[in-house]
Formats: C-alpha cells, structure tokens, sequence
C-alpha cells in the first residue's frame, strides 16, 4: 500500500475541514482555550494581535517557539502560526515544531521585498494574504494551498477586507465570461500563472480555499464576508480587544454558521459588548498599511 | 431521496457534490426544523471539537440521536466518525454516541503527518481505495455488533454497525464514489 506525506490534497484538504469555521488570533494558552471552547475551527498563535503590532512600530518577527508550542499543548483544534513573508527559515523553524499551517502574513515585517517562500519544498501547509486574484495567483503558484484576504489587519475595520473579496470575486467572474483565447492575455495583464487562469475560468472559484482576514470585528462583519462568498474567517484583533472576547467569540462562530439568516444573526449581535476601537484607514498613513507588503 | 449532510462547518459542500453526482438530492443541515423528511444523514469532515460544541449549542444533538436510533442511517466522515462513537479516548466531548466502537483523535499525529494511501476494502470490490487521512483518527477498539470494513496498518479506519457507517478518512474528497453508493445503498435496503 503506497503511502504519501504532504500531498497537495492532504494540505489543500486540512483548509476544506476549516470551512464555515473561524480562526482565531491567541497570544497566550488561556485565550487558546477560549477560541476553543467558542467554538473557533482553528487558532493563530502569535506573540501580539495585529492591533499591538501596529502600536509597538518596530520589526515584528516569528513568534517565540516556546509561545506557539504552548498553545499547541493547550489546545486539540488545529494550530497556525506567521512567518514573515520571504522568511523560508522560519518558515523551516514552524514546521520542525509541528504547526498544522503556516501563515506568510504582512503582519510581519517582511524579510524579502521581492521574494516570497517557495511553499512546494514544505510539508506543512501555507495560507498567503492577496487584494485581487493575481496575487492569489502567483501565491498558490508559489504553492500556498489556502489564501486569505490582506484586508487591514489591526483596524477592526472591514472595508479592505470587503474592497479584496469584491476584487477576487470580479475578477473570477470576468474569467468566466472570456472566451479561451483570450485568457493568456489576461495572465499577463494579471501577473497570474497562465494554468491557473485557466483552472478559475473553468472552476468559477479559487482552486483552494479562500477565507477572508483583516479587520472583522462583529459577527455582521463575519456574515458579510461568508455572503460575498468566502469559504470562512480569521479574525485577528477583534476577539481579544474587544470588552467581552468569551462572547464576541462565541457570536462571531455562530454568524460564519448562520450567515444567510438575519433573524438568527439579530440574536447573536445582542448583549455582547462593545467591539474594539476601530481605526479609519486614511488616517493611516501609506507606509503603514501592511497589505502594500508583498506582490 | 433526500439525504441531510451537517453544515454546521467543515466539507459539506464537496459531500453534496458527490451526493448529487451519485443521483439524489441533498439538503444543508444547520436547525433541528430542516431534519424533517430526510432519508439519510451524512456528518463530513471538519474540526470535531467545533463541530461538537456547534451541535449542542443549536440544540441538534438529541433530534439528531433521537432520529438514528430510529433508524436513520447515518454516515461520518472523520470529525463526523468522532461525533458517532460512544466513547471518545480522552476526552469528555459530546457526541452523538451512535456506534459501540472507542476512538482516537488526532491518532496518526498533526497535519504533517496527514496523508493518503490505498486501502483495501473488500465491501466495494477489488479495486483499492485512495484514502485521504488529515489529522485523521481511528477506531480503537470495536464492540461485537460493528462490522470492521477496513484497516490501516491494523488500525481500524471504516466500520458498519447497522444503519451507521463511519469512515476515518475522507470518501469528499476524491473522485471515487463508491463509498458513498454504499451508504445510498444502505439506505434502499
């Protein structure tokens, strides 16, 4: 019986059983256990939520290994954790330590400004930020076999998040609508590989899964995104910067369930507490917008 | 014939694409109202402790009990074999409780160690099944009356006992159908 580890359906298949589910940013074992018992499908072990990062300024980097490993005991559910993009050594560090998936996020500061990590040489799986369907593109090219949008990570603000989903749902849609002979063109136009230009006509979706990320912070937030056609949510800052993460957490896991029912979506928005601050996106200034890192 | 599949989270569409592809409609499950009328039950993959806290929070659990001991079949997948079994080994989740057999979570290890291979089952023919495991469990141990159907390297990773079948891998995520024409069949007899 021939045996195969780390197969393009094994790491694409872990992103199928996250679906409809949200994955939640930690820092510390307890809240791991929170997201947990929320009921979030996955957790992202970080040092600091995006949020913090964006305060503290300076280079953000992998987490501390003894951190992630932590909250890998502390929980059954599946465990993420960021490598900066172009960092393929700490990319090589995550995987030793047993993470289920690699985040090649622009929440860190990124290591290379022209490279990304060459994902096919891993084992373990990579999820990659993207604002319109070229990126995605060129990522799962690169191999990442899960893409998310870059939305603003750190503003409780969901108006990036919503300006990429729009962008890579068009742009499918466009595919579709193109005769065959002219997809080429819109490879190069795209910066996209030609292959998989011609898989997302055929498809009418990403061929893997797409979650939307950045700046959802209410369980409205999460069902707006599942109705513009994600698969599913990470939320970063939003649960733990928030008054009351237990319930937050809870509301924003139920809505990804119930997006398409607005009386079930009232209910859970209810008695909550107050969600983080946000921050308005043009009072941040250019060079401090992390979906600019990267290509 | 209408056949259910759990849409709390995980892969249920790629379980209606086969079922549809199989010939019969399907219907997503999220509130006890919409098991009226089903002819089977399929619970997919997804993250079982998720997927256990999801069940009892929009009160399915005990419909969805109620109904199989009546006789609905009932088919899992991976997290969905974890909610059918009565014992789950060291833990205290709640799940469905369906089948006499013990299960192990996470059994072969963390995604790294996920991976596909051929199985031998004898029940859909000679042919051998590719079996995608993705922090797959199995069944460790297995009461008289539960049917053991396949095995991975002596573990046991598919199982019948009666109108319930469970699977450790995942039968969604391949082209092969053959599985789930199985359980279609279980259900015309």
């Amino acid at each position: 019986m021939l045996t195969e580890k780390g197969t393009w359906t094994v790491k694409k298949g872990l992103a199928e059983m996250l679906k409809g589910g949200v994955i939640m940013d930690v820092t510390t074992p307890e809240q791991a256990k929170i997201a947990e018992e929320a009921g979030a499908c996955a957790v992202m072990a970080l040092e600091r939520v995006p949020a913090d990062i964006r305060a503290a300024g300076g280079v953000a980097r992998m987490a501390d290994p003894t951190v992630i490993q932590r909250i890998m005991d502390a929980v059954t559910i599946p465990v993420m954790a960021k490598a900066r993009i172009g960092h393929f050594v700490e990319a090589q560090i995550l995987e030793s330590l047993g993470v289920d998936y690699i985040d090649e996020s622009e929440v860190l500061t990124p290591a290379d400004e022209e490279f990304h990590i060459d994902k096919h040489e891993f084992k373990v799986p990579f999820v990659c930020g993207a604002r319109n369907l070229g990126e995605a593109l060129r990522r799962i090219g690169e191999g990442a076999a899960m893409i998310r949008t870059k939305g603003e990570p750190g503003t409780g603000n969901v108006v990036e998040a919503v300006r990429h989903m729009r962008k890579v749902m068009g742009e499918i849609r466009y595919l579709q609508n193109l005769p065959k002979e002219e997809l080429m063109t819109a490879a190069k136009e795209m910066g996209a590989p030609y292959d998989l230009v011609v898989k997302v006509a055929e498809l009418g979706r990403l061929p893997v899964v797409n979650f939307a990320a950045g700046g959802i912070a209410t369980p409205a937030d999460a069902a707006l995104m599942m109705q513009l056609g994600c698969d599913g949510i990470f939320v970063g800052s939003g649960i733990f910067k928030s008054k009351d993460p237990v319930a937050r957490a809870k509301a924003i896991v139920a809505a990804t369930t119930h997006y398409n029912d607005p009386k079930i979506l009232a209910e859970i928005s209810r008695d909550i507490g107050e969600a983080m601050p946000g921050i308005e996106i043009q009072t941040i200034a250019p060079e401090q917008r992390m979906q600019d890192r990267g290509w | 014939m209408i056949i259910g599949v759990l849409a709390l989270q995980g892969a249920f569409l790629e379980h209606e694409k086969a079922l549809r592809v199989c010939g019969v409609n399907t219907r997503q499950i999220r509130l006890p109202e919409q098991l009226n009328g089903l002819d089977g039950l399929v619970i997919p993959g997804g993250e079982s402790t998720t997927m256990g806290k999801l069940l009892t929070a929009y009160e399915l659990l005990e419909p969805i009990k109620q109904l199989a001991e009546q006789g609905l079949p009932v088919f899992g997948t991976c997290a969905g074999l974890i909610m059918m079994a009565k014992d789950i080994v060291k833990s205290n989740q709640l799940s469905l409780g369906l089948m006499d057999i013990a299960v192990e979570r996470n059994a072969f290890g963390r995604q790294v160690d996920s991976f596909e291979a051929d199985l031998a089952i004898p029940a859909l023919g000679d042919k051998p099944y590719r079996a995608v495991f993705i922090r797959a469990p199995y069944i460790a141990s297995a009461g008289s009356g539960v049917e053991v159907m396949a095995k991975y390297e002596e573990k046991i990773v598919l199982a019948r006992q009666k109108n319930f079948l469970a699977a450790a891998f995942h039968p969604e995520l391949t082209a092969d159908l053959r599985l789930h024409q199985y359980f279609l069949n279980m259900i015309k007899k």
